[in-house]
């Protein structure tokens, strides 16, 4: 499989990272290469295995339902570019 | 005067505590030695307030007669992937420059509560992606190291955990915190003639760690020696409910563990570590390895783990797709960098954001993740890469029936200029080809000096133990570290 100018465009899109034409370009060969070398991946016998999952084997704990954190606006809201009172401000959504 | 450059954590530890000198003349010393040595670039933030302050309290205690830490009066340096409360933490990248965590990571809270202290936050390669350093937005980290040619080139530290490797090899601290993703414990441990380990995934906490790769990521100390390592894991290691990954495990007493007699212990040497074009160096290296442990009676057996080809390209798979999912965080709109382009939206503020705040190497592999994980792709790489990775833990539990430890180079070379191989991502990333196996399967692995190159720069030794055996893996560090004679240090040219 390879990708091609428009194909980099998308991922860009999906990724939400603005990139420029001569990026784009660039791109296109970089991730090639990549994706070429790891399509070697596809000459493994892969019958009958499980994708892993979790590389050392451990339950997934459950906790009391109890509240354990909460009442931290101020630090939660510390590092906010832009903070509009108590919220996170963000560019107009609708028109 | 006692030159306190000189010391290790243990040296450190036990001369605080035996009264011998006082924590604050450690924490002065060093923090003179990181302010004099700027042309290295290891640091990003210097907090030689905060390095007095732990030094007084641990001085106080012992005037108090209280117990003391296992790390009491040790000065640190910490790599700047750890959330440290009210000191800016950046993973090296613009997005987060200025961010000033308002909570402590786990490994950091656990050393302080040790009775370290923190020198500055650690240069690194941008977001822990990279092998020599050089993707930092605040610049490359330059190597003490330089080749015995005469010239001065400089020479990468290795990655990503560069400033700490650099920090300690050019004694500005006696140790430091170290992440590991794919060989970024011990890749920079073997470029810079230190120690690494890379313990068991679960043994450090992941919480408060700015996470690349959560399946893969773990920490670890870097240290001139293994008896360091020891006491600095202990210190770092434990259960925390925070991280639901976390072993909840009692943690070892490696430091009064550790025993260089290797009797009834098999090494397994791995045919396929033994690269068609291996460097001679390298080569050499390893035989020296081998010999040293059949002297600390060890047997030595030859092992397959045949998936091993496989390692690298499995790895560039799985661990972009869990950057780019990880990574999705960064929106500017909750901390760090906004780029708000004039009269833009919501989306346009992300896209803006993200392509001001990340590095080429962080794009590229975000895109890279993204599309391994896009409709119509996923089963042909990402699942496809975890069956793989499946095979190469399974490759590990086979040799496990007849050797007990597995003994390889770190790298396949010793390090490389700054600017050889940035042009060509591919290259860059063949320079883990040994580390990334044993970080898929989870493994505890440990690089320590196993001698110099022809142009006198340190290789690296590496030891890969079974799930949970750190301890076996710092008692063949040990072996090896006592019969090596590595005492070389890169002159001070800084």
């Amino acid at each position: 499989m390879s990708v091609d100018k428009d194909t980099v465009n998308k991922i860009a899109r999906l990724s939400r990272i603005a990139i420029s034409d001569a990026e784009a370009d660039k791109m296109v060969g970089e991730l090639n290469g990549i994706l070429a070398w790891v399509e070697q991946l596809g000459e493994v016998d892969v019958t009958g295995v499980e994708p892993m999952t979790a590389v050392i084997a451990n339950k997934l704990r459950l906790r009391d339902d109890v509240v354990t954190d909460g009442d931290v606006r101020e630090k939660v809201l510390a590092n906010a570019p832009a903070r509009e009172g108590s919220f996170f401000g963000v560019p107009k959504v609708i028109e | 005067m006692t030159d306190f450059s000189k010391l290790g954590v243990a040296a450190i530890r036990d001369g605080v505590a035996n009264g011998e000198f006082k924590a604050v003349e450690v924490a002065e010393a060093l923090n003179t030695r990181v302010a004099n040595a700027k042309a290295l670039n290891a640091f990003i933030v210097e907090t030689p307030e905060k390095a007095l302050e732990a030094a007084a309290a641990v001085d106080a205690d012992r005037a108090a007669g209280k117990p003391l830490g296992k790390m009491a009066g040790v000065p640190i340096g910490m790599k700047d992937l750890f959330c440290t409360e009210g000191v800016q933490t950046t993973a090296a990248s613009h997005i987060l420059e200025g961010f000033v965590p308002t909570y402590e990571s786990t490994v950091s809270a656990n050393l302080w509560k040790a009775g370290a202290g923190m020198l500055g936050k650690l240069n690194l390669d941008q977001f822990a992606m990279g092998s020599s350093n050089e993707t930092s937005y605040f610049g490359n980290v330059i190597s003490p190291w330089r080749r015995n040619d005469g010239g001065n080139a400089a020479l990468a530290p290795g990655g990503s955990s560069g400033g700490s490797s650099t920090a300690i090899a050019a004694r500005l601290c006696p140790a430091a915190t170290g992440t590991d993703t794919g060989g970024s414990i011990r890749q920079p441990a073997a470029f810079t003639g230190i120690s690494g380990i890379k313990p068991t995934y679960g043994r450090c906490s992941r919480w408060g760690i700015v996470a690349f790769a959560s399946s893969l990521d773990q920490a670890g100390p870097m240290a001139r020696d293994v008896r360091d390592c020891a006491i600095m894991l202990e210190a770092m290691a434990g259960f925390d409910p925070k991280d639901s990954t976390s072993l909840d495990l009692p943690v070892p007493a490696w430091e009064a563990g550790l025993n260089s007699d290797l009797k009834g212990k098999r090494i397994g040497i791995p045919r396929e570590y033994r690269l068609d074009g291996i460097d001679d160096d390298i080569a050499a290296m390893w035989d020296n390895g081998i010999a040293w442990l059949k002297d600390a009676g060890a047997e030595v057996v030859d092992v397959s783990l045949p998936h091993t080809k496989y390692a690298l390209p499995a790895y560039y798979i799985i661990a972009p797709a869990e950057a780019s999912s990880n990574l999705a965080r960064y929106d500017g709109v909750r901390f760090g960098l906004r780029d708000l382009p004039e009269g833009s939206g919501l989306q346009d503020m992300y896209a803006a954001t993200r392509a001001a705040g990340f590095g080429e190497e962080v794009r590229r592999r975000i895109m890279i993740g993204t599309y391994v994980l896009s409709a119509g792709f996923y089963d042909a790489y990402y699942t496809q890469a975890q069956k793989v990775r499946a095979l190469i833990a399974r490759d590990f539990e086979q040799a496990w029936a007849s050797c007990d430890l597995i003994l390889a180079p770190t790298a396949p070379s010793a390090a490389f200029g700054l600017g050889e191989k940035t042009s060509d991502p591919l290259s860059m990333y063949l320079n883990d080809v040994f580390a990334v196996p044993a970080s898929l399967a989870g493994l505890p692995a440990m690089s320590v000096p196993g001698g110099l190159s022809k142009d006198g720069l340190p290789l690296g030794l590496q030891i890969i133990g079974k799930a949970l055996d750190e301890q076996a893996v710092l008692n063949a560090g040990l072996a090896i570290e006592e019969r090596s004679g590595f005492t070389a240090e890169a002159g001070e040219w800084w």
